[in-house]
């Protein structure tokens, strides 16, 4: 029987190889996924792997994708270090978006140039209202925050489908759950036309730098991190609990509801049922995978937005379900997971 | 008071599948074992379960099909959790968002199919009684099996050595170890059983609730018997109030609909989400009564 056995000292090479490891191993289960469509392999990698790298559209549509993964990703491994565990970044993303949509519908056409930035301003605050939702709750009166952020994520996502379906359906909108569209001053802007790529795309790249020195060169990350590893040692040391719970979640908000308002004011231009196709979640698994630093979020990110791309064009191209690229994400983290355990230990046979 | 029987009837028909999952889960978490991933589990079973009765045309090869794919899909958390000291949290979170998708990709064929047997019951002669006979006896037989659960549950934890032993390994899994217990088989034998149970929630769902497969179809069920247990404080009878009382919002939605109130029927499907929120603030507004009802062990890996 082969058997765990705790390592003297956490291996710094597994650490790094882990998640490379995780991503063949997932490689090779979407091979099999598509063998057992009775569809070809290579063929099917190459639709994953190959085709979205190859024009400079399909660059530009993988920035417009990572956006969102990073900006929550980034938020998400903050709360993670801080051993909160908000699961709700969905939620958070969706209520900037709906933040973001009302400020863009009460702006009056033709209005100046900082529509777009109030636009985005209300993104962010509407997301970081969210989460503090969350955060009040937790500081308040205790409540885990694992649940409350899923089910404020719920009802985030009743509230889009009850605006699109009600008070801010577009009369003109062949009665599609659509709000009516953006004006371009209320848009942010792209910033190599004719692609979609906007300039959420380097606010999520600075929001990265930024996290980075947050987390790594400033006291209050320090701070949060401590009270994330050991809760006890930050407590003798008088570091506030309450701090932990309220600065990471407002992050975490703010950042996601950022992402929210650039979907909105960005590639879709309009409040939709499908503002979110759950970058949230994956966002979950873009954190982990980046190890719960803001440059391995940058990478894993791009990787993340890979397969959500790739699961587009193997529906389009392949005739393959849409859920497959949730079954990836899944099977990625679990892979993840697994590797991760020989960071800490090596398995002895006897 | 004609009126209110049919409404108690639905209140326990929407509990039921968060009683049945809600009772697995308490399995686990009393043997330390935090499983986030319920609401995938669900999910798989459902569509399994669903799958089981449309080929068979027998509900029981339904349930009995759905029960073990929600042990087995559990035994992927539990080999990572248990066997691989992965994070509890993170290893539920993957699962819950792996099952959800694959429950998509098998429920593909099975969108928009119907089961070709009869999924409504009634107890024999106790159903023609006057009001009584409406408000209980004209349930799915799972209804009163979820009580009768609970009863085994309860007498599980409380009178027998097997339930000592698993509440010993839940409070100390050191101690436990120790005595020689062993305690990584007795926790993943806790998750297979509530696999079992959450994958009778979803079956319930798909095959008897609905019925019907309709993709991410559990709806947020499995995070909310999550919720419940902790209502619970962690005891089985409780549960039965916590799942009841969510029965009791679901039907308020649907009552209030059916009553044509002016109210958008997105705000009113809020209505459970927003109650498990409230109801889990104030049961834990005191960190103290959590802790000592809380089995100690509970989301911690052990490793020997």
């Amino acid at each position: 029987m082969p058997r765990l056995e705790p390592r003297a000292e956490a291996s710094q090479a597994m650490r790094f190889a882990a998640p490379l490891v995780a991503l063949l191993v997932t490689a090779g289960i979407t091979a099999c996924l598509m063998f057992g469509f009775g569809r070809d392999p290579v063929d099917g990698m190459r639709v994953f792997f190959v085709v979205p790298l190859e024009s400079a559209r399909g660059l530009a549509e993988i920035g417009l994708k990572m956006t969102p993964l990073l900006l929550c990703a980034l938020g998400l491994a903050l709360c993670y270090r801080a051993n909160i565990w908000n699961i709700g970044a969905e939620g958070q993303l969706l209520a900037g978006s709906i933040a973001a949509t009302g400020m863009a519908l009460s702006i009056g056409p033709g209005n100046s140039h900082v529509a777009g930035l109030l636009v985005v301003i209300a993104g962010a605050a509407g997301g970081a209202l969210w989460a503090g939702l969350t955060a009040l709750l937790r500081d308040r009166w205790n409540a885990n925050e694992i649940l409350v952020s899923l089910m404020l994520t719920y009802v985030a996502q009743l509230m889009v489908l009850y605006l699109v379906n009600g008070p801010w359906r577009d009369p003109a909108g062949m009665n599609f759950p659509v709000t009516r569209m953006f004006d371009a001053a209320a848009s942010v802007g792209a910033i190599v036309p004719p692609y979609r790529l906007n300039w959420g795309f380097v606010v999520a790249l600075v929001a990265a730098a930024f996290g980075w020195v947050f987390l790594f060169r400033s006291r209050i990350g320090y701070r949060l991190q401590v009270s994330g590893n050991a809760p006890l040692a930050a407590r003798f040391a008088g570091f506030s609990e309450r701090e932990g719970i309220w600065v990471s979640l407002l992050i975490c908000g703010t950042l996601a509801g950022l992402a929210g308002a650039f979907e909105v004011a960005g590639p879709l231009g309009q409040l939709t049922a499908q503002v979110s196709t759950g970058y949230g979640f994956a966002a979950i698994i873009v954190a982990w995978l980046g190890r719960l630093t803001p440059l391995g979020c940058v990478l894993a990110s791009f990787v993340m937005s890979l397969i959500v791309i790739g699961g587009e064009l193997s529906q389009s191209r392949l005739g393959l379900p849409g859920a497959i690229t949730m079954v990836l994400q899944g099977v990625l983290l679990l892979a993840l997971l697994s590797a991760d355990t020989f960071v800490n230990y090596r398995i002895r046979w006897r | 008071m004609e009126q209110l029987a049919p409404l108690i009837a639905a209140t326990l028909a929407a509990g039921t599948p968060l009683l049945l999952a809600a009772m697995g889960l308490l399995i686990n978490e009393r043997a330390g074992v935090l499983n986030l991933g319920a609401e995938g589990i669900m999910l798989m079973a459902a569509v399994a379960g669903f799958a089981g009765g449309y080929h068979s045309g027998s509900m029981l090869a339904g349930l009995a099909m759905a029960a073990l794919v929600g042990a087995i899909t559990a035994l992927v958390f539990g080999v990572l959790a248990v066997g691989l000291a992965t994070n509890q949290y993170a290893t539920g979170l993957a699962v819950a968002l792996g099952g959800a998708g694959l429950s998509a990709f098998f429920g593909l064929p099975y969108v928009g199919k119907s089961v070709p047997f009869n999924t409504t019951f009634e107890v024999p002669w106790l159903a023609d009684l006057p009001f009584v006979g409406v408000a209980f006896f004209k349930l799915h037989p799972l209804v009163y099996f979820a009580l009768l659960l609970t009863a085994a549950t309860a007498w599980f934890l409380a009178r027998t050595h097997a339930g000592l032993v698993l509440r010993a390994v839940g409070e100390s899994p050191e101690s436990a170890y120790a005595i020689g217990f062993p305690v990584r088989t007795i926790r993943l034998a806790a998750v297979a059983w509530g696999g079992a149970c959450c994958g009778l929630a979803g079956a319930y769902l798909s095959l008897v609730y609905t019925p019907l497969w309709v993709e991410g179809m559990v709806a947020g069920r499995g995070w909310i018997a999550l919720a419940l247990t902790t209502f619970a404080t962690w005891r089985p009878w409780r549960i039965v109030l916590g799942a009841y009382l969510f029965g009791s919002v679901t039907m308020v939605q649907f009552a209030l609909q059916s009553e044509g109130v002016d109210i958008a029927s997105q705000l009113l499907a809020m209505l459970p989400y927003l109650a498990t929120i409230v109801v889990l603030a104030l049961i834990s507004r005191n960190p103290a009564f959590i802790r000592i009802n809380m089995p100690a062990s509970l989301g911690k890996t052990f490793h020997p």
